[in-house]
Order: structure tokens, then sequence, then C-alpha cells
């Protein structure tokens, strides 16, 4: 197995260097550096010279991929490129464009993204899970039919309504959480408690309707015809057969997310003030900070493969048949 | 379901005060300013920040010599950390002294001579910490001492000293350290004698320093920057700008303590986002005792700050409204403002209703909600407001939104075409051109002029801002010497007249007939050019995009209709426009102005032909040029206010609209509102240090919030109730199945 690992890393670093370079690329098609210094500098008194002195100072002042007024491989390293990329593989993100220091951003940061999107998740899972073996306990009843229904409605409702809804709802008018806001420790309690449940609620609908699906694969099977033959109860079949043999499917989902957990949601925390990663990339793109969207774009890119592996290494707790070699 | 009343229960319990307080318990009833900022600052060092956000927090830490009075108006400065206004005096080229009354032609510098109070103080801070010696406690870090940081609270120690001279003239220094890049340099370094040469020094000296390496300023004298004696300091400017002062009441030119910068650039600090950028040192009436700008900051009381008191005059009605109630308190009267991190308008509006801010803006969504237009067109607040005890305080801003011509463009631009006749008592104009150049501006000028009666900007007040704008009839907005209101022969002759009626009279938009009409004499009836009969097609730029911006493009398309002109909108984003805009690709454009400073210099020279965009990078952005127009810029920019000055500006003002080359669209309003136990709340939209006015009754806003926010259980329980409904008949199948089953 840790053959396998060793060979899933290095074929990481290709695709890294991929994502990167196509980050680079789109980013500065869309904004050459003379359009950032101008938006760092603002609209008043920026003098041509004041952009130059910007992009020296931040390091933009470089060629993009290739410098023709070096020499030899300089030609290919004293780039903008190279300059910017070689520190994200030591995790060495720099400074954001208004000089604070991105590692020390996101080292602060995620803990409130993890704090909000943790509770969502395990909580989502649980309901999800369980709203589906019910629905497929009852499946072809009318309870089954209205729980679709209302899977499909709740589905075709925009997340944002929900962020909206709870806020007017829960905050504004019944006055029983804050509308929206952040505090760490066991002081943030009372914010998380909304953007936990507009997080399950606008996730109910998609994922209980998967599982269901995920479930009534396995419910005609003949393991399951066996354990019922056996005498076994209706919930144990659901919840220890049915369950564990969906696992594969379910983690397939499950466990890639589990990494990104730590970059957040963009709406939720945008809408609900919580200062984590998910706000801090939307306010980056919105900056036109490209030091802090490179950063997050390659957390992202490390955060995902992580997620797939892991995804394949629970395979093998879940299934004893699987070896990975 | 049926555990979340007690869970919510529980955190009542925690939170000590209504469920849905998102601020910490008690906070409400100490005397606490409860605000928000949408935006999170991006600089917090006097020489680089330069954003109204920004200067939210800057203004109340760092201390100018001078201040804007906070209840006068018009707009007056007055000293702050200054015993008086600064001595001004004119010099010849040979340094020698001028009267006061001397032209400007002659006037080679202008000295400023600034004496500061003696005993100011700054905040506690661990920079000033001193050791056994007498040295910088902190400085140089060691390592051990350094890894026990992780914030600017971690350093035990703190100290404070006196506030001197040479602080402001390290500040006025540091405008020209290239690693700052502060957005005033390139203008001061016209101004401050020998600024240029110091950035260029400087320049070569940070170009041989490692790049953190501390720049030690003290050790470079500036020319126009010197320290006259332990309080005193005298700033030297090239020739004659007396709008300089007006920069000395802003934070550019507050003091910085070297100690600080010392401190914050040792090797490690910056990793901790521990630098003057973002911790700052001031001498002002509060100190940042908390910078999380993610999510909240904290201005916390400065323990030395200076004797300072609240004005015991204002203008007319201040007195009455209970604004001199505080007349001569010993500042600032709130301890503490905690401003929270509020990204969208409808949580930060919720959160006002419900007491939690102390004061808020209105945004178009909330504007219905807050205010009702009277039936003469004056807002007031609605009855759910007045019900709450909320209070309404508009202002005009010192602000214009224009649209604008390219005055470059072959179509609707052209300049030097001459200008009318001026009035008595007004320097001649330009000699009017001839010929074919002539008659093509004049087209220009005639289609500028029809556009501008064409495009209905009353309309665009009342549908898109809410009312929240006064159409424009020149280039100065109220408040400004030189601005004339409408009623004392202010109104713009080619895009309205004056109409007498039993109210006193009132401005009316000139026909669209006219406007037709002179449509047809720049060369294109009914919207066709006379000799190709072609339908004349104009270009808006805008970096406008999106479902939002639809409504206000088409209403404007809608305008350009009337006059049977295609109006083709070319929306791009901010880098692109700005680039059309420097290479004058652009055709019609809309743009804005904030002013920076209380006169009318600040507004004409817009307009002024030198400070063009194209080539000059200035912000002359229709890059509009005309001869007379410049020259009478350069006399009025050097004249103290006074009718002889009001007659220059009538006449700039006049070439301004005959030439049109902006469509003068509209002074924005600011409305804002504020709760019944926010005191001394009066508008002032130059200064930045009103913080330290404010006045709160917070045993009323305990009051108002414990009332506001009762919480609501019904719903709860209906829920609970439905959910067990549900459950019901799902429990009972459910048996009913594992009955069957075991059968």
């Amino acid at each position: 197995m840790l053959a396998y690992v060793v060979r899933r890393v290095l074929y990481a670093i290709p695709i890294l260097i991929g994502v990167n370079l196509l980050t680079f690329a789109l980013f500065f098609v869309v904004n050459t550096p003379d359009d950032m210094a101008r938006i760092h500098l603002g609209a008043k008194h920026v003098t041509p010279e004041a952009i130059v002195r910007w992009k020296a100072d931040h390091g933009y002042d470089k060629p993009l991929f290739f410098n023709g007024t070096a020499t030899g491989p300089a030609r290919l390293t004293d780039t903008l490129f190279v300059e910017k990329s070689l520190g994200l593989f030591a995790f060495e993100f720099g400074q954001a464009d208004d000089g604070r220091d991105i590692g020390r951003e996101i080292s602060i940061r995620m803990w409130p993204s993890l704090a909000i999107a943790l509770p969502t998740f395990l909580v989502g899972l649980l309901v999800y899970v369980s709203l589906a073996l019910i629905l497929v306990f009852f499946r072809a009843t009318y309870l089954d039919l209205a729980g679709v229904i209302l899977c499909i409605v709740l589905m075709s409702i925009s997340g944002l309504f929900y962020v909206i809804g709870g806020q007017y709802l829960l905050g504004k008018l019944w006055h029983l959480v804050p509308i929206s806001g952040y505090a760490p420790g066991l002081e943030g309690l009372k914010f998380m408690l909304l953007p936990v449940l507009v997080g399950v609620v606008a996730s109910l609908g998609d994922s209980s309707r998967f599982y269901r699906t995920l479930f009534l694969e396995e419910i005609h099977r003949d393991y399951v015809r066996t354990a019922r033959a056996k005498g076994l109860p209706e919930r144990l079949v659901l919840f220890r057969h049915v369950l564990g043999n969906a696992m594969i499917p379910i983690l397939t989902g499950v466990v890639v997310v589990i990494p990104r957990l730590f970059l957040g949601s963009l709406i939720i925390e945008s809408f609900f003030g919580i200062p984590g990663l998910g706000s801090y990339t939307i306010d980056a793109i919105q900056a036109q900070d490209f030091a802090i969207v490179r950063s997050m774009v390659f957390l992202g890119s490390v955060l995902y493969i992580l997620g797939l592996l892991l995804t394949d290494l629970s395979y093998t707790l879940v299934d004893p048949r699987v070896r990975l070699e | 379901m049926r555990a979340l009343p007690w869970l919510l229960a529980l955190l009542l319990a925690a939170c000590g005060g209504p469920l849905n307080n998102p601020h910490a318990s008690g906070q409400a009833g100490r005397d606490i300013l409860l605000s928000s900022f949408s935006e999170r600052p991006k600089h917090l060092d006097p020489a680089r920040s330069y954003s109204e956000n920004e200067v939210v927090f800057t203004g109340q830490i760092y201390e100018p010599p001078l201040q804007y009075h906070y209840l006068k108006r018009p707009y007056q400065l007055e000293p702050l950390t200054a015993t008086e206004m600064p001595q001004v005096r004119h010099l010849d080229a040979r340094g020698r002294p001028l009267p006061a009354e001397a032209p400007a032609e002659a006037i080679a510098f202008t000295s400023y001579e600034i004496r500061i109070r003696p005993g100011i103080r700054y905040q506690p801070h661990p920079c000033f910490a001193r050791d056994a010696r007498g040295g910088q406690r902190y400085v140089p870090l060691d390592a051990k001492t350094l890894a026990a940081v992780d914030r600017l609270d971690d350093f035990r120690e703190t100290g404070s000293r006196e506030l001197i001279a040479a602080d402001y003239v390290y500040q006025i220094k540091r405008l020209a350290n290239p690693r700052l890049n502060s957005p005033i340099f390139g203008l001061m370094a016209e101004y401050i004698v020998g600024l240029q040469e110091y950035g260029a020094m400087l320049e070569q000296v940070v170009r041989d320093l490692p790049r953190d390496a501390y720049l030690d300023l003290q050790r470079y004298p500036l020319e126009g920057a010197r320290v006259v004696d332990r309080y005193t300091y005298r700033i030297t400017i090239r020739g004659k700008y007396p709008q300089f002062i007006y920069w000395l009441a802003m934070p550019f030119f507050a003091p910085v303590p070297p100690e600080a910068e010392r401190f914050y650039s040792q090797p490690g600090m910056a990793r901790l986002n521990l630098s003057l950028d973002w911790q700052p040192v001031g001498t002002g009436a509060y100190y940042l005792a908390v910078n999380d700008p993610n999510r909240v900051m904290i201005l916390r009381r400065n323990p030395h700050y200076h004797p300072d008191f609240y004005p015991d005059a204002g203008e007319a009605g201040d007195r009455a409204e209970g604004l001199l109630r505080d007349a001569g308190r010993r500042l600032p009267l709130i301890g503490e403002a905690v401003y929270s991190l509020e990204k969208e308008d409808i949580p930060e509006w919720g959160k006002f209703l419900q007491g939690y801010y102390d004061s808020s803006g209105i945004s178009s969504d909330t504007f219905d909600q807050a205010i009702r237009m009277g039936p003469d067109g004056q807002p007031d607040l609605s009855p759910r407001m007045r019900e709450r005890g909320i209070e309404l305080a508009t202002a005009v801003r010192a602000s214009i939104s224009y649209m604008g011509f390219n005055m470059l463009d072959p179509v609707v631009g052209g300049n030097d075409c001459g200008a009318p006749e001026p009035p008595p008592g007004v320097d001649g104009a330009a000699p009017r051109r001839s010929g074919e150049r002539l008659a093509g501006c004049e087209r220009a000028r005639k289609l500028r002029q029809a556009i501008s009666i064409a495009v209905d900007y009353e309309e665009f007040i009342s549908i898109f801002l809410n009312g929240r704008g006064i159409p424009a009839q020149g280039p100065l907005p109220p408040g400004i010497f030189g601005h004339r209101e409408a009623a004392a022969g202010g109104v713009n002759p080619v895009v309205y007249r004056w109409r007498e009626d039993a109210g006193g009279g009132r401005v009316v938009r000139r026909d669209v007939a006219e406007a037709r009409r002179l449509l047809a004499e720049a060369g294109y009836p009914n919207g066709r050019d006379a000799d190709t009969g072609k339908p004349l097609v104009l270009y808006f730029d805008t970096m406008d995009a999106g479902p939002d911006a639809k409504p206000r493009l088409d209403w404007l398309r809608k305008q350009f209709g009337k006059l049977d002109l295609q109006l083709v909108i070319r929306s791009t984003d901010y880098n692109r426009f700005q680039d059309k805009m420097l290479k004058g690709n652009a055709q019609i454009f809309q743009w804005g102005w904030n002013a920076d400073y209380p006169d009318p210099e600040n507004f004409l020279f817009l307009l002024y032909g030198p400070n063009r965009k194209v080539g000059r990078n200035g912000e002359n952005a229709a890059n509009y040029a005309n001869p007379e127009f410049d020259r009478l810029f350069r006399r009025m920019k050097d004249m103290d206010n006074g009718p002889a000055r009001q007659a220059v500006i009538d006449r700039m003002t006049e070439i301004a609209r005959a030439d049109a080359p902006w469509v003068f669209a509209y002074y924005p309003k600011s409305f804002g509102l504020r709760h019944a136990w926010v005191e001394n709340a009066k508008p002032n939209l130059m200064a930045n240090n009103t913080l330290k006015y404010r006045r709160l009754e917070p045993a009323q806003r305990v009051t108002y919030q414990a009332r506001w926010n009762r919480p609501v259980w019904w719903p709860v329980g209906i829920l609970g109730g439905l959910l067990a409904i549900a459950l019901l008949p799902a429990t009972l199948a459910y048996q009913r199945r594992l009955r069957a089953g075991a059968r």
C-alpha cells in the first residue's frame, strides 16, 4: 500500500504544476500586472511611476513564462511563474497584496470554516442517510412518494433562499438566533446554529435522493433477502447490511469532501459573516489579489488530491476485497 | 427537533441577554458604540491609507495638526495638535519673505510653520517600552521573545512618549519611501520642496538594502520638511498652493514615531502580520485595541489622550437640536467602539432594526422600509422607523456624478471652439476660431448640449437613487465655495430654465423639442447625419455590467432614444475601462469625483486641460481643454474666497455649461439612520475624527434591545407538532410493516 501512496503522491506533482500553470494563464489573460497595480493603488492620483513601483515591490515586473532578456536556464527560472510557484510546493504562500502573510491568514481562517463545515457535514450525513433509509423502508408507498416530492421541492430552491429565509425567520422574526456573525469558542455556539441548519437543509433534497437511489440498488439483493430470512428486524437489515454494503459509493462522495471542509463555503460564509477561507477566497477574487487566489487554488487542488487518495484508502477499510498495489 | 427549545434555552443562559444578540454579553449596557464595516481595510498606515473605509479607523487614531470643526458649516479648519493655525509665509526665489498680497507669479515658495502643543502623548505601545539603559526594550528582538509572540498584546511591556515635531517631519519623509508606495507621493512631490529628489534617493538606498531591512529615514534630511525646535516644524512648498492647508487635516500628515517603524521592521514581525500598516500607533482619542479585520475591529479610548473639548459653538439650529448639550465636555465621550464585519446589507439592516447596531446607512433594498417621500419631495422616516425612535440625517456629499464626453472623440468631442462672450468684470474670452474646424466643434457642442437636455437625471435620481441626489447645475456641489443655489442664479441655462411660480420659482428641464432643434443644428436632424442620411450611433462605455445594471442601461438607451439617437452600450470590466480612458478610446462614459477637501479647486481641476487623462494621466477624464477656462483656473486656484473668486468661478462654470464636456448628473446625498440613544451625530463629510464627539445612552439601548428581541417560541412548537403529526403515521406504518414481516 505504501508504494501505492508514494506513487499517487508523485502523480500529484505534475497535476499541481498543471493546475498552477492554468491558474496563471487564466488570471493573467484577464488581468495584467498593470491592472492589478491600478486596482490596489486606488482611483486617485495614480501615476505611471507608482504603477511601476508597485509592480517591482510585489514582484510583478518580470515576464510571465519566458524571460527573453535573461540567458541560459534563467530564461525560464527568472520569470513570474517560477518565482511565484516554487514557494507553493513548500507551502510558502508569501504575502497578499495588502502585505499580510497568507500562510498565517489560512491558519487563522481555517478554524471558523471548519467550525461551520464540520458540524454541517456530520449532521448532514446523519440526516441524509437516515432520511434515505426511511424512504427506502417505505418504498413504493405514499410516504415514499411524499418524501421524494419534498426532496425535489427542496432541490429546486436556490441555496440563497434558505440563507435569507433562515435569517429572516429564525433571526429577524422569531429572535431565536443572531442573524449573522461569528465568535470563537463557546460563545460562537449561538452563531453556528443557523448556518449549520441552513447548510443541512440546503442539501437535504439532493443528498437524500442520492442516498435513496444507492440504497434502493441494494435492497433487492440476495444478501438482504437472506438477512430477512434469518429473521433480522428491518432496522438491522437497513442500518447494518444495506448501509454497510452501500458504503463504497457513499465513501466515494463523502471522503473526498473531508479535506476540503477546511476551505469552507463561499455563500454561507459570506452571508453569515463567518471569517473563514471561503470568504477569504471570494474577497481575493473581488480584489484581484492574485497571491491569495493562486494560494487558495493550489491548496484546494492539494486537498482534493488528498481527498481522492483517502477515498481509495478507505475502500480497503469497508471492502476487504479491495487491495491497493 | 424536540430538543431544539432546550438547546436554545441553553444558549440563552450562555448569552445572558436576548437570544439573537450578536455581541458579547454586557456590551449594550456600557458606553460602547456598536457599528459595522462592510469591507476590510487594506491599509492602516497613514502614508498609504486613502479609502473611506480605512479612514473610519485611521481618523480616530492618528492626529494631523489640523482638523475640521465638527459643527460649523461651511467646513472650517481649526488646530488639532497645533497650537494655532500654521503661519504661512510667501518667499521669493532667493527665500526672501514676500507680502501676503504678493502676486502668485512672484511667489517661488510658501512655507507653513506649525507649532504643536507640548505634552501630547502617544497611546501605550510596546515600541515605546524602555530597557534599563533607556533603549527600546523590544529592539532588537531575540528569537526567544519572538517565539512567544503571536499578537501585539503578547508584548507584556508598553510605554509612551511625548509627541514632538520630528514625528511629523518623519511622516512627510515616509511619503517618499518607495516601499510604502504612498498614493499621494506623486502629487506631493510636485509641491514639497525636494520630495521628488528624496524619493529618487531613497530608491537607490532601498536597492542596496536587503528587502526587509530597516530604512532609517532620520538619517536623510528633507529640504522641504524641517524641524525648527522640539515642538515646531516647517514645510516648504513650491509656488503658491493655498489648498495645501487642507492636506494638513488628513492622516497623510499625521505623526509617526520612528521607534514604531524600527520596532515593526524586525525580522519575523511581517510573518505575524505585525506592521505599521496593521497595528497603528497614534496620539488620537482612540487606539486600535483589537485588529481582526476578518471579524471585528475595536477602538478603545487612549488613556494618554490630550485635553480636547466638545465645541461650544456651531451653526444656527445646532443648539435647538441638542448638538451643543455637551459643549465644553472633555473628549472622547465614548469609551469604546466595536465595528463588526458585515459584508451583506440584509443582515446589517436586520441587526440595526433589532438595536444591535447604533447607526446604519440605507441601501436600495431597504430604502422603502426606511423612508417615505413627502408630498414636497422631501424624504421622511417611515412610520415604522418613527415608532422605534430612529432618526434620519441627510447631507449632500462633496461629490459629483457626471456623464462625460471624450473631447478627443471626432463625433462628440472637439476642444478649443472658443467660448461665449464673458460678462462685464471678468477677463475676455479666447478668440473664436473660424472655418471648418469651428463648424465641427460647434456641431459637437450642440450635440452634447442636446444630449444634456435629453438625459433626464431628475428621473434617474427618482428611479435609481430613491431621491438620494440633487440634479447638478454645474461642477460645484452645495457646500463648496462658488456653488450658487438655483434661486440665486445658479441654473444651468443650457439644460434648464427658471420658472417663477407661487412658491418663488423652480428649475425646469428644457423641453426635448429644444434638444431636437439643437440636434438638427448639429447636423443630425431626427438623429440622422444630414450629409449621409445614416443614423447617428453613439457608444457608452461602462464598467456597469450584469443584471443589476441592465435597468440603468436600458433607461439610458431610452433617454438617447428621445432624440432618435442609437446608443450602443460597451460594458467592460474595471481594468479595461480604465485602460480605455487612459488611451482615450471611450466616447461617452459615467464618472464621479469625491472631493479631497472643500475647495472649488478640487472640482474645477477636473476640467483643467493640463490635467487631462490622455497623455497626462490626470483626473480630467473628458480630456476637456478650453484656453480661457484653463487661464481662469490658474487664477482662481490661488485666490482667497471672496467676491472676486466667485466672479471667476461663475465665469468658469458658464464656460463649462456652454461647452458641455459633461452632462452634469447629480450631487449624491448621503442618508444615515441612528437610534435614539446616539447623541451628537451631525453629518460631517469632511472630518475624519468624529467618533470622539459621539455620546450614547446605554441604558436606553438595553431597554429597547430587550423589548425588540423577545424570542418567539410558538413557531418552534408548531414545527415540532407538525413533525410529530408527520411521524405518527410513519411510526404506525413502520410497526404495521414489522408485524406483517413477523407473520
